[in-house]
């Protein structure tokens, strides 16, 4: 009887904790279901493609994407993951050959690229790629080199040649994620998996096929499974092998490669602050471990001798 | 065992007796949370009511920070979010306690109400305790559901426009209230700015009532896992050092979870969505709410009716207030109660099932699963509670607290330890 | 209880302090992210930096620009102003320090170390009184410089502070003249 209970209910507050958590993470099922990796045929309609969300669907829920994306090994992944400032250099050269054309990144500023757990780029380098872009000034409008407190533009409407301005980047990464199911989710909060938004992008982006057999991609649209809303995407196919030379030669210029770089690039866009959250919250587990052992022992003493 | 520590508090100083005189705060204190006599035998499920008190003070203290750099207006609120996250000092992080926050409260909440279900807390004579929790609940799902709204992104959005249309569904009255609830004719900035009034305002009558609720426990003092009343001064130990050490313990391992969120998965319990900006002219594919609003979403999607879903959905909550009265059993905890505590953990289960079932899509086997889980969830408390006090035969009870703790033998023989 | 205490005092006592310690150490660590929010963020920091154009600004002509929120006046000073600054002695000055973000501490304040620009002609400072922040007025005041209308300090044509309760002479932020441009800050 004296410690049924009492102990029972401290190893099962874990277990409860966790049940709690499996209904919420089910929320995460909205763009991935667990048990459509692999839909009936006729749910595989035309879509627009042209937001990324692409409304509502006649024919029942729809199960996007088709394939889950693949995972990556990245650096930032993990409990002492942090970014790979060379990484990011890369992935900001991607960006900016094959996506600044159509996708802004308002939310970035430049000086951000010069921090050390970021890009790092140097100073100098910084304030020329600011000073390349033309920005409207705050107090006037008009138009004048770019300062390092400046963002980088956004994309006016029209200017891609789309009639929708095609998303912002800046907070793609965390904007996109795909529920492995269950229980995959339970895994993924304990590894702790939280790369979906990276592995996405990077698998949106070599996931370019021919449409399945007895398929044809509608005008203007391309076949991509790993699309999260709809089997055709309005986006071309943006990297192709050899096209943007690296300056490291170790470095293979494939597309995986590219695709591994900027996805690598976004999530730092979208999650500037990972290496510190990460570092800090090493050492903060670490802080709390020792206190809850000493209150532990201390709660043991206060106790001892008192029969409960 | 320390008993002079239950004596109520006497001065020393002069200059404390000459406040005690005007003002006798730091008695009321002491007789309140150092001499507190607890009942001996509380275990860990007790610790969540000072770990709840822990979030109030938590997410109090990082919203107060946060509404320093929030601009509660359509334009601006998501690009402010988003320059809390990135510029302001260490503005990741108190977002992220702040967001994370709210589910590691509605967790202990959710742990508190079950464990007070399971051990009959509700009981005579701690109903107003009850009530007044229930009112606790109501007006963090109210609190939870405003703060969701702040960050703008898709999903705050579309849970402010849905949420609202919920009143819509009244009588005559609806659409009026409705069209007051926005300030204009959808969701917008108004409605974003009267959220935000009102999200910062009701954590402190939170406050407020959690002041009426510890005083409703301290009047009739706590229950315990044997559901029976204090006898004597053997069964109960002051709250210092005794609770305070372990309250202390279990709340330092809830912050170690806590910290697992914020620091390694502060995006799970949430939505990739709210990562995009509230756009009015486009829902997501999928809506659904945070977690812990999940069983109430599945309730209201049950109902193949408008009204009906939302009275349906005010009535989950609703039963509880009831629940002192519903349940007739005169025996408290649910150790001596064989049958109930079979049908406790059904209902866990029920409610566990009916947040997965909020999650999906609402139709096929979902749908039909929904109705049933939700008919169960008002059958347990408007059916099973008060049938089985006259169907079920209790275990003896042990005569005091003090007594099957002092003498493990009786015990055993009256109470096996907490046996399913 | 009182057993435990006497059997082993100094344990128990260890354990104590450690645990209130170290739980009072981590509300310290908790306060500082609590405290330093409110300091200025990245963005604000970045935007420390104003670009004038100076080429239009006449000698007697002043401007006033935005800089960090405060205003930052830009006086080209005309020949008389100029000579009345020179001829001011050191010993005359309530704060003899330049107060001058471009040059090192405890330089003189004479007019040569306040002025900057082509020929020495333009004084670039912080619009900002010392005493209490109000903006003074310009070529005002019983020296022809600058006199705060809140409580009564009187500037020279170097800035410097000469009656009135002000400790200091005006302020001059880090400049950058380059062509007909200046860069403040």
């Amino acid at each position: 009887m004296r410690r049924g209970w009492g102990n029972r209910a401290a190893a099962g507050t874990l277990a409860v904790l966790m049940g709690l958590g499996l209904t919420g993470r089910e929320a995460f099922g909205q763009e991935g279901d667990a048990e459509a990796v692999d839909p009936p045929p006729d749910i595989v309609v035309e879509r627009e493609g042209e937001g990324e969300h692409a409304g509502e669907d006649d024919h029942g829920t729809p199960h996007y994407p088709l394939e889950k994306p693949e995972r990556i090994a990245w650096s930032f992944d993990g409990i002492f993951g942090t970014y790979d400032a060379a990484q990011l250099q890369r992935g900001f050269q991607v960006y900016q050959s094959s996506c600044a054309t159509c996708h802004g990144l308002g939310r970035v500023a430049f000086r951000t690229l010069a921090e050390p757990t970021g890009p790092y780029l140097s100073e100098e380098a910084m304030r020329a790629i600011a000073a390349a872009y033309q920005v409207p000034d705050d107090d006037t409008g008009e138009l004048r080199p770019g300062r390092p407190s400046d963002y980088f533009p956004a994309i006016a409407p029209g200017a891609a040649g789309f009639a929708a301005v095609p998303p912002d980047l800046s907070l793609m990464a965390k904007a996109r994620g795909v529920s492995p199911g269950f229980p995959g989710w339970l895994i993924d909060g304990i590894i702790p998996y939280q790369e979906g938004g990276a592995d996405y992008i990077y698998s949106l982006l070599v996931g370019y096929h021919a449409p399945p057999e007895g398929e044809e991609a509608p005008p203007g649209l391309f076949y991509n499974p790993y699309f999260v809303s709809g089997a055709y995407i309005a986006m071309p196919p943006p990297l192709f092998d050899g096209a943007i030379p690296y300056a490291d030669e170790a470095i293979p210029e494939t597309v995986a490669q590219y695709a591994e770089d900027v996805a690598a690039f976004l999530m730092w866009t979208a999650e500037p602050k990972l290496t510190d959250r990460k570092r800090i919250g090493f050492q903060a587990m670490i802080f709390i471990a020792v206190f809850a052992t000493l209150v532990f022992f201390t709660k043991r003493r206060v106790w001892r001798g008192v029969e409960h | 065992m320390d008993l002079h520590a239950l004596t109520p508090y006497t001065p020393r100083s002069r200059p404390a007796r000459w406040l005690e005189r005007r003002l006798p705060i730091v008695g009321l204190v002491h007789s309140s949370f150092i001499a507190y006599p607890t009942p001996r035998n509380l275990n860990y499920w007790w610790t969540f009511g000072g770990i709840l008190t822990f979030m109030l003070a938590v997410q109090i203290v990082t919203g107060v920070v946060l509404a320093m750099h929030y601009v509660p207006d359509a334009t601006l609120a998501f690009d402010s979010v988003e320059s809390i996250m990135r510029d302001v000092n260490y503005g990741w992080l108190i977002r992220y306690i702040h967001s994370n926050g709210a589910s590691m409260f509605f967790i202990a909440v959710y742990i508190h109400m079950f464990r007070g279900l399971y051990y009959g807390s509700y009981k005579e004579p701690r109903e107003v305790l009850w009530i007044l929790g229930v009112i606790l609940f109501l007006l963090m799902v109210a609190t939870a559901f405003l703060g969701y709204v702040l960050p703008w992104g898709q999903m705050s959005f579309w849970a402010a426009t849905v949420i609202t249309n919920l009143f819509s569904a009244i009588p005559v009255i609806g659409e009026p209230i409705t069209t007051w609830l926005w300030g204009g004719f959808s969701v917008d900035s108004p409605t974003l700015n009267r959220f935000f009034s009102l999200h910062y305002l009701l954590p402190f009558m939170i406050a407020g009532v959690v002041v009426l609720h510890i005083w409703a426990l301290h009047v009739p003092g706590n229950n315990n896992p044997l559901g029976i009343q204090v006898k004597s001064r053997q069964d109960v130990l002051p709250f210092h050092p005794y609770y305070t050490s372990k309250d202390g313990f279990g709340l330092a391992l809830f912050i170690l979870l806590f910290a697992w969120f914020v620091f390694y998965q502060p995006n799970y319990l949430a939505h990739p969505d709210n990562y995009i900006p509230a756009d009015p002219l486009q829902t997501p594919a999928h809506i659904v709410p945070e977690w812990y609003f999940l069983p109430f979403y599945a309730i209201l999607r049950a109902i193949p009716d408008k009204l009906g879903g939302v009275i349906a959905f005010g009535g989950a909550i609703a039963v509880l207030f009831f629940v002192p009265w519903l349940d007739t059993s005169k025996v408290r905890s649910a150790r001596f109660r064989p049958l109930y505590r079979q049908f406790f953990w059904i209902l866990v289960a029920t409610c566990i099932g009916l947040g997965y079932l909020g999650s999906q899509a609402p139709e096929g086997g979902y749908l039909l699963a929904s109705r049933i889980l939700t008919a169960y969830y008002f059958a347990h408390f408007l059916i099973i509670m008060p049938l089985l006090g006259f169907i079920e035969k209790p275990k003896p009870l042990p005569t005091s607290i003090s007594q099957p703790v002092l003498t493990p033998g009786a015990a055993a023989a009256q109470a096996p330890p907490g046996a399913h | 209880m009182e057993e435990t205490k006497t059997a082993e005092p100094s344990r128990r006592d260890f354990l104590y302090v450690a645990t209130v310690s170290v739980g009072a150490i981590g509300v310290a660590l908790v306060a500082w992210p609590l405290i330093h929010q409110m300091n200025p963020d990245a963005a604000a920091l970045a935007l420390a930096t104003t670009e004038v154009d100076i080429s239009g600004i006449e000698p007697g002509m002043a401007v006033t620009v935005k800089w960090r929120g405060k205003p930052v006046f830009i006086r080209n000073r005309t020949d008389a102003e100029i000579a009345e600054a020179r001829a001011v002695p050191l010993a005359d000055l309530k704060d003899r320090d330049a107060r001058n973000a471009n040059l090192d501490g405890g330089a003189d304040a004479t007019d040569e170390n306040r002025a900057s620009g082509p020929d020495g002609r333009f004084l670039v400072m912080v619009g900002v009184c010392t005493h209490l922040g109000c903006v003074p007025l310009g070529e005002a005041g019983n020296f022809g410089g600058w006199f705060c209308p809140c409580h009564g300090s009187h500037y020279d044509t170097a800035g410097r502070i000469r009656t009135g309760p002000a400790p200091q002479n005006l302020e001059i932020p880090v400049l950058d003249f380059s062509d007909s441009m200046l860069r403040i800050g």
